[in-house]
């Protein structure tokens, strides 16, 4: 596990769901087929209306026309991040735009298991609205061994990620399964 | 302890466990679809390699019903991909589509196949696999990676929840369902009032609900945020299951002395049918305050809104009656389908009241609940409005980004039809 992840942040509101994160329509498409499964990445938030993408002014594509990843590696967001569908396409799809971390108020359920039992991403929360305070394209860093965010020097306090951090460090549930020779 | 730990103990065979342990459960049943089946089945093939093992293949059901009546190839390689696997593995509970065993909407067959075994443990690759908690059992939705998992050892972990306690009282007016009391109940907790919580529904109003409406209230407690919904057996569940379950079960209730992370108490006779408005399940407002929406659609069925109990309601409303706007009624499994010709409104057959409506009447799936391939039935397309009886409102939801979805009871999507505007039932009851 990368305990220092640095790059653009793309911040957005409060419940984004899975189908803002990737549309039905799209799931019919091969997660394992390289040039299929790249479509989640080009699909990625492309349901999140426009006024509410890229906060704090909107009207910012997460992926460019015709490109497959995304510009932003790190995503800022409110509250009930995920909810909605069981979709594991969702943070597949987050995963092959490029995300690395996502910083929300608080998750869903399934999306936040999702994420850390397949190892797409580290989902973790913060105890203040961040989202509010932070403006899209701005360069951060997000330091997991103090828990701690940068943005323009000014720090934020993170959650430590608790009973699931062995999960996350071997890289997901059946690694972490074969590690500790359960499976 | 309340009635979810004990389940939750049960199967993580504890005596005795609290919220927010993360515990492994021994699952009773593992479901999986035809979006989520074919992933699920590769994870488990990737990490299990030689070794890839199905833990017991009598606790698989595999029920195809997302995308199926569709010319999209993808979507048919995902259901061929399927049949594959079940022949290959000799599965025992694998309804496919070209045969007389298929069902349609897994979380209603689930009940109807009797796999709905009270004090078990379910797991499912659909987040509304909480429906089946209305049979007094734990049941939840998870993702390809952690059913893998589950498929190839039986064992999942979790993080026991604190569980909010629901007192539905009172009497059900005529002019209510259970849809009602979940977009209240939304529209106060909001979609993430009962994040990562159980919610137990009770009190007098449930006891006389049927298990239909009952499991409309389950299915949408994910809309709340919740881990699971859960009512304990009572007459009618044993009624229900009477005939379907032949094993022995178990049924558990939550002790007097159960802690709570919150109580919330309704009178329900106080309550009026509810919208939820775009774009979210808990942006509801009254029927009678949304005259001036006009609609373009109506929309009657999935795993929420497509039961026998739901096209009952919508035929009381639509005997007699013309729909304005096009009204899209789908049952949610081959067996409602048929009922809908043997059960009776007024000496005639349900389904032929929706006929003399106007609807049109496509065959069992999820179809438009969830959008779909654009040659889903029923599917929004640019500038519609549509009032629907399934789960969700969120942006694109049902097809089309630029339509707006509007979540309500059958007796208020029949009444909003016929009028082409949205309309408190109360006007036709």
């Amino acid at each position: 596990m990368e305990k220092i992840i640095e790059g653009k942040i793309f911040v957005l509101g409060n419940n984004i769901d899975t189908d803002q994160i990737i549309p039905a329509e799209y799931l019919v498409f091969s997660l394992t087929d390289e040039k299929e499964s790249a479509m989640y990445g080009k699909y990625c938030l492309s349901s999140v209306p426009l006024s509410q993408s890229g906060l704090p002014e909107g009207n910012i594509p997460f992926i460019k026309k015709d490109e497959i990843k995304s510009e932003f590696n790190i995503i800022i967001a409110g509250s009930n991040f995920g909810c909605g569908s069981s979709r594991e396409h969702a943070p597949f799809a987050l995963n092959k735009a490029g995300v690395k971390v996502i910083i929300a108020e608080s998750f869903a359920r399934i999306f936040y298991r999702n994420s850390i039992d397949g190892g797409f991403l580290i989902p973790i929360e913060c105890k203040e609205k961040i989202y509010t305070k932070c403006i899209t394209g701005s360069i951060a860093k997000v330091d997991l061994e103090k828990y701690q965010l940068n943005i323009n020097d000014k720090i934020y306090e993170l959650n430590p990620l608790g009973d699931v951090l062995p999960i996350i460090e071997a890289g997901g549930l059946f690694e972490y399964a074969r590690k500790s020779n359960m499976i | 302890m309340t009635i979810t730990e004990k389940i939750l103990a049960r199967s993580a065979r504890k005596s005795k466990l609290s919220p927010g342990e993360n515990v492994w459960l021994n699952v009773d049943i593992l479901m999986t679809h035809d979006v989520c089946g074919p992933p699920t089945i590769n994870i488990w093939k990737k990490e299990f390699g030689n070794k890839a093992k199905i833990w017991d293949k009598k606790k698989l059901v595999i029920l195809p019903d997302h995308y199926i009546f569709t010319s999209n190839k993808e979507a048919n390689r995902n259901v061929k991909f399927l049949q594959e696997f079940a022949r290959q593995e000799e599965l025992p509970f694998f309804y496919d589509i070209t045969q007389q065993t298929y069902k349609g909407v897994c979380h209603v067959a689930l009940a109807e196949e009797g796999f709905n075994i009270p004090g078990t443990v379910i797991f499912g690759t659909d987040s509304h696999t909480c429906t089946s908690g209305a049979f007094g059992l734990f049941s939840t939705g998870v993702g390809n990676t952690d059913a893998a998992f589950i498929l190839g050892t039986g064992k999942i972990w979790e993080r026991v929840p604190e569980s909010i306690k629901i007192i539905y009282d009172g009497t059900l007016p005529k002019y209510l369902t259970g849809k009602d009391l979940i977009l209240w109940l939304l529209k106060d907790i909001t979609t993430e009032g009962a994040n990562y919580k159980a919610l137990e529904f009770t009190g007098s109003a449930i006891s006389q609900l049927s298990m239909d409406e009952r499991m409309t209230l389950t299915n949408m407690a994910i809309e709340t945020g919740a881990i699971n919904g859960i009512i304990a057996v009572d007459d009618i569940t044993k009624e229900y299951l009477k005939d379907k379950v032949k094993v022995e079960y178990e049924e558990f209730k939550s002790d007097p002395d159960s802690k709570y992370f919150k109580t919330i108490k309704y009178d329900i006779t106080k309550m009026l049918p509810i919208v939820a408005k775009p774009h979210s399940p808990d942006n509801c407002e009254v029927a009678h305050r949304l005259k001036n929406i006009k609609i373009t659609k109506a929309y009657i069925g999935s795993c929420t809104g497509g039961k026998l109990s739901d096209f009952v309601s919508a035929a009381k409303i639509l005997y007699g009656n013309k729909i304005k706007v096009p009204l899209f009624a789908i049952p949610a499994t081959t067996r409602i389908e048929k009922e809908l010709e043997s059960t009776f409104y007024k000496m005639k057959p349900i389904k032929e009241i929706l006929i003399e409506a106007g609807c049109t009447i496509a065959r069992p799936s999820c179809a438009a609940c969830l959008g779909g391939p654009e040659d889903t039935t029923g599917r929004a397309i640019d500038g519609d409005v549509v009032i629907s009886t399934t789960n969700r409102n969120f942006p694109g939801r049902m097809g089309s980004k630029k339509s707006e979805v509007y979540l309500a009871s059958p007796y208020t999507a029949a009444a909003s039809a016929i009028n082409g505007f949205i309309t408190d039932p109360r006007d036709f009851l």
